[in-house]
């Protein structure tokens, strides 16, 4: 009982993190999204140049370590004249790194659509990048979102690595009332706690998200 | 009869996929309104003419025109062209994403750049025309493979092609369905449209073709109007091609 009056007394505070770390999932997120297009449809369709750079960028990405990546971000470019707040700096590297996953998901599932698709629109007259935008895409688009609904929980989840750059979201938050409070274990999970609701939230709404998009056809085969 | 129109004509088509010299050579030529069918066994470059003739798989050499006017391939010119050569896939390639009715609209919004309210009726008139108007706000993976077929030929029709070539529009399908689609092509031929058809259905060919090509390896070995070339045909490998083909199919 203790415990959970404990909980409600540091809520109010931890509730400043929760929406520092929505708002910093949510523009990670959307910039992983645009990102992931721009990669994939660049690294399949693009001139020889263009899609060398995007596999090069997704290796880049996918094969160094996130925290890497938020280091070089928050500490590194700074030397060459590039200052992010911590904040900014945490959203980047999420964003940037994220994009390079979310892109070989859609690689894959662009990948898995009938070769006939492209070839019916072109025969009609379509230029390549309009076939590749109403006909490619939005097929495309409804087989990624299961794995990447992966990825924005992951997004979410990883967001908690910007306390080691000062970003003021759910975990810096939830380190200082443990501190302070020299009660670790308990706030901590709390914290697990509610990063667990909000990832339990983020699939209700892939689920509505999946169901609101089917079509005849593109259902998801268990 | 009166000079009709010369719609297609391509000369000395050459194709090679490595070695593998699959046109050596083609020119055949048709006029507004008639209908030839290409004729010939498996993997004799029938496709890849249709194909080719489209620049979806662009030659090695040779040369088309269309109305008289030579194709001079380059990525802008081409998608012009295409508009102009209506294409009936063997596997329909119906966009899966989009309605029947959105699958014959999307050609006129995103090429001929119509409005959408204009785009509705006529894709709803190409509908019609094919007998599929009651289905217009289904799937594809709600039609049956005859009913598919159908919206190619509607998705076709929209763009209101010079000529319409047709891929074995039937070898995909059950024999139940093969009906309905053949008689769409033949009211299509009766109507005036022009149409290349590349097909196995010697009844078809027989009652609408008003030439039939017989194609082997790569090249034409004989041409001619139905009464010739099935009743009486010059070379002896397409008597040996016919005599296959109805033992296949039967006589019809």
């Amino acid at each position: 009982m203790e415990l959970i009056t404990y909980w409600i007394s540091i809520l109010p505070e931890l509730g400043n993190g929760v929406i520092n770390t929505l708002i910093m999932t949510f523009l990670a997120v959307s910039m992983s999204a645009v990102l992931a297009v721009i990669l994939a449809m660049g690294r399949m369709y693009g001139p020889r140049i263009i899609s060398t750079l995007c596999k090069w960028y997704i290796e880049f990405f996918r094969g160094t370590p996130l925290l890497a990546q938020l280091f070089i971000i928050y500490y590194g470019l700074p030397s060459w004249g590039l200052n992010f707040s911590s904040f900014t700096s945490a959203v980047l590297a999420f964003g940037l790194n994220s994009g390079a996953y979310v892109a070989e998901y859609l690689r894959g599932a662009v990948q898995s659509i009938d070769k006939g698709q492209m070839t019916a629109g072109l025969a009609m007259g379509m230029t390549k990048f309009t076939a590749i935008r109403k006909i490619i895409l939005p097929q495309a688009l409804r087989f990624v979102i299961p794995p990447w609904s992966n990825d924005v929980i992951y997004t979410l989840k990883y967001t908690s690595i910007a306390f080691l750059v000062g970003a003021q979201e759910l975990m810096s938050k939830a380190k200082i009332i443990a501190s302070f409070n020299f009660r670790f274990i308990d706030t901590f999970v709390f914290v697990a706690i509610i990063y667990l609701i909000l990832v339990l939230l983020l699939t209700l709404f892939f689920n509505w998200l999946e169901r609101k998009l089917k079509i005849p056809g593109f259902e998801i085969k268990n | 009869m009166e000079e009709r129109k010369e719609i297609l004509r391509v000369e000395d088509l050459h194709k090679s996929y490595g070695t593998n010299k699959v046109l050596q050579g083609i020119s055949l030529n048709i006029k507004q309104g008639q209908t030839k069918v290409i004729i010939g066994p498996s993997g004799t470059g029938k496709s890849t003419l249709l194909t080719c003739v489209n620049y979806l798989n662009p030659p090695d050499k040779g040369r088309i025109w269309l109305e008289g006017e030579e194709i001079i391939y380059s990525e802008r010119e081409i998608n012009k062209i295409r508009q102009k050569k209506g294409f009936v896939f063997q596997q329909f390639n119906l966009f899966n994403h989009l309605t029947a009715l959105g699958n014959v609209m999307v050609g006129l919004t995103e090429v001929l750049k119509k409005k959408k309210k204009e785009a509705r009726e006529k894709a709803m008139y190409e509908l019609e025309r094919v007998g599929m108007a009651d289905c217009a706000e289904q799937y594809p993976a709600e039609l049956s493979g005859g009913q598919q077929q159908r919206v190619g030929i509607a998705r076709a029709l929209a763009m209101d092609p010079l000529l319409i070539m047709f891929d074995e529009p039937t070898s995909a399908l059950d024999p139940e369905l093969m009906g309905e689609v053949l008689d769409n092509m033949t009211k299509l031929a009766l109507e005036g449209m022009t149409l290349l058809v590349v097909t196995h259905e010697m009844g078809f060919a027989r009652a609408v073709a008003d030439d039939i090509i017989f194609m082997e390896n790569g090249r034409i070995v004989e041409e001619g109007p139905p009464e010739k070339l099935i009743m009486n045909p010059e070379k002896k490998r397409t008597i040996e091609f016919l005599q296959k083909i109805t033992q296949l199919y039967g006589e019809d």
